[in-house]
């Protein structure tokens, strides 16, 4: 076992290194001069060329790889010309938000997903079966943005059920920050209100977010699900005359769950790439909004961290449903 | 085919029409047809997927207001609501958006044929080398994939797009650097689970040169697999070609982009609302058609799948 984590994580880090050469590249390499992209559309000549020496630009490109590498692991991830902070600073500071919308998105994509995916297997080709298949082909096919703007559309404009945009109303000022993640500091601070304000913010966004995942959600632990009812072990459970919810809800869906765990944890970096659009359709203050206001703006630093931000986390995010993996399968975890 | 002349070039065999000598290929089609037929999901996206490649072909003879594609003002008619005039309504200059709507099928679909092409012809070389060559080729291949798989495409794509510089183009290129690992990972597995195959061995032991293994065993073994996964990035490159467009970095007005369209649209919602929902809905049709096809070849290329 601990062999295996060891192995995983080694191959952690050497995927990271390929993904900073791959950044290094983009930023260095492209047609563009990285020294003016750093400087920014507006800059002068003589300040491209003092940022050039600043950042080495001009000595060869091995050099120039290893002093990029020197400054991420010292956390420099270069200058927002846009917000005028450093780029990590900004990154601490939207990534809650995100971070927390993709959680919430997940927890709604999974809540209803398993049951939904279980449930079209029981009753395969019922007309419950057909009306879940409709939501996960249309889940995918779906643009995300144009979802959200519907659903802003329907049930915030029209009916008003729900806020239409931002992370809190102007009338609740952000709780204290402890994780900074509303739902939760509101919680710590006792404040209800700010907490159901929250609440009805990160719903639409949350909600459609949610689809891709959802849709795949269903249609893996489906597929698994018929594939678990056919076992024998299914057939002597029922013969043994275990009701059938234990029989479907804990015998077959055990034996489901792995391959959704795995779908998950992929659905959860695509969710990431998802959030991009979504925080922009809806004004949320995340690492999403703030790389698409830094592309139009041509803000190259941010968009480089965003980039290498969602890169990290979606490849620990692969590592731990790896670990997740065998640690619930007795085989793996036996073999490991 | 070639029936005027089949005793000159091989005289020793009997003369067999075409359909004779691919008898065996035709029935394995009709087979398929026949399956492909039967299931309504999949029919539904190819009567989809055909229409919307007949629009993209016709467009320009049958919209409406054919000026009104290329950026035309008539401010007297701008912002109308969907009528027996302007079906779909029309935009702020006044476009007629069925006709903006209708002229970028043919956009998408070109985008979504190179994106998609690009990335077959370069994932698939690179999956048959890592698959059948092994060792410290497939390492290095199949590694920089690794990396290239770890982060969302769209994200790589917005960063590539932000080092180029904004526009449909480098929107276009930076998707195809982007969507080619997909078919890497895919051919590879297939390749090394083909290479110890009893027919790849036989022909290897025939004396059959790696090249006519890879070209005549191997490749048209991976295909079905290709075919469907191609089928579904159709579809997928036209949601990740909007989407840039949506957030503004891809196709710039007056291009008619269905993404592009939908964010300026976006600003004239609630009272002006068929402005952002038509283009989204033909995104919707377009991505639903090719994905129910993808589906619908999966099944009958792979029967095991069938029905999940």
């Amino acid at each position: 076992m601990a062999l295996y984590i060891g192995k995983r994580m080694a191959f952690l880090i050497v995927m990271l290194v390929g993904l900073l050469i791959v950044t290094f590249l983009i930023s260095h390499v492209a047609p563009g001069d990285p020294a003016s992209l750093a400087a920014g559309p507006d800059a002068p000549p003589e300040m491209v060329e003092q940022i050039r020496h600043e950042y080495g630009l001009d000595k060869p490109l091995p050099v120039q790889f290893v002093l990029y590498l020197e400054g991420i692991l010292h956390g420099q991830l270069g200058q927002s010309v846009r917000t005028g902070h450093p780029v990590t600073e900004d990154l601490a500071e939207f990534f809650p938000a995100t971070f927390e919308l993709v959680t919430v998105s997940m927890l709604i994509a999974i809540l209803l997903g398993i049951p939904l995916g279980m449930l079209s297997a029981v009753k395969q080709n019922h007309w419950f079966d057909h009306a879940t298949r409709i939501v996960s082909v249309s889940g995918v096919a779906v643009p995300m943005f144009w979802l959200g703007l519907m659903l802003q559309l329907a049930l915030a404009l029209d009916l008003g059920w729900l806020p239409l945009s931002g992370r809190l109303g102007i009338m609740s000022a952000p709780p204290d920050p402890v994780t900074h993640l509303y739902l939760i500091d509101s919680l710590l601070a006792g404040q209800w209100d700010v907490f159901r304000d929250a609440l009805s913010h990160i719903i639409l966004p949350a909600v459609t977010l949610c689809f891709p995942a959802l849709a795949s959600i269903i249609r893996v632990n489906r597929a698994e699900m018929i594939e678990a009812l056919g076992q024998d072990y299914i057939v002597n459970a029922r013969a043994q005359g275990i009701g059938p919810f234990r029989t479907v809800a804990v015998y077959a869906l055990k034996n489901a769950f792995l391959p959704t765990l795995a779908m998950i944890g992929l659905r959860y970096g695509w969710m990431l790439g998802g959030t991009i659009l979504v925080e922009s359709v809806f004004d949320w203050p995340g690492i999403g909004l703030y790389a698409t206001q830094s592309a139009i703006a041509q803000d190259f630093q941010p968009i480089m961290g965003v980039t290498l931000l969602i890169g990290a986390n979606f490849m620990i995010a692969n590592l731990l449903v790896d670990l997740a993996y065998i640690w619930l399968d007795p085989r793996t975890r036996e073999a490991a | 085919m070639n029936t005027a002349l089949p005793e000159l070039s091989d005289p020793g065999r009997p003369s067999e029409s075409w359909r004779e000598r691919h008898a065996s290929s035709i029935r394995q089609m009709r087979l398929y047809w026949h399956t492909y037929r039967r299931n309504a999901s999949a029919m539904v996206g190819l009567v989809l997927v055909v229409i919307f490649l007949l629009l993209s072909l016709i467009s320009p003879w049958i919209v409406p207001y054919p000026a009104d594609a290329t950026g035309a003002v008539h401010m007297a008619d701008k912002l109308l609501p969907p009528s027996a005039a302007h079906w779909f309504g029309t935009d702020e200059v006044g476009n007629d958006i069925l006709t903006r709507l209708l002229i970028g099928t043919r956009l998408s679909l070109e985008i979504a044929v190179i994106i998609t092409g690009v990335a077959t012809i370069v994932g698939v070389p690179l999956g048959i080398l890592a698959g059948f060559r092994g060792g410290w080729t497939r390492e290095i291949i199949m590694r920089v994939t690794d990396v290239f798989l770890s982060v969302p495409a769209l994200v790589l794509a917005i960063a590539i797009v932000a080092a180029l510089g904004i526009g449909i183009v480098n929107a276009i290129i930076a998707l195809s650097l982007v969507w080619w690992p997909g078919y890497v990972r895919l051919v590879e597995s297939k390749t090394l689970s083909l290479k110890g195959e009893a027919y790849v061995e036989a022909a290897r032991l025939a004396g059959a040169s790696t090249a006519r293994i890879l070209f005549s065993h191997i490749l048209p073994n991976c295909l079905s697999p290709i075919l469907v996964k191609a089928s579904m990035d159709m579809g997928m490159a036209i949601l990740a070609a909007a989407s840039l467009g949506f957030i503004g970095l891809g196709a710039q007005p007056p291009t008619p982009e269905w993404g592009a369209m939908i964010s300026i649209g976006r600003n004239y919602l609630p009272t002006w609302w068929w402005y952002a929902t038509f283009p989204g809905l033909a995104i919707y049709l377009t991505v639903l058609g090719f994905n129910l096809m993808g589906d619908g070849l999966r099944d009958v290329f792979d029967p095991k799948s069938r029905g999940r």
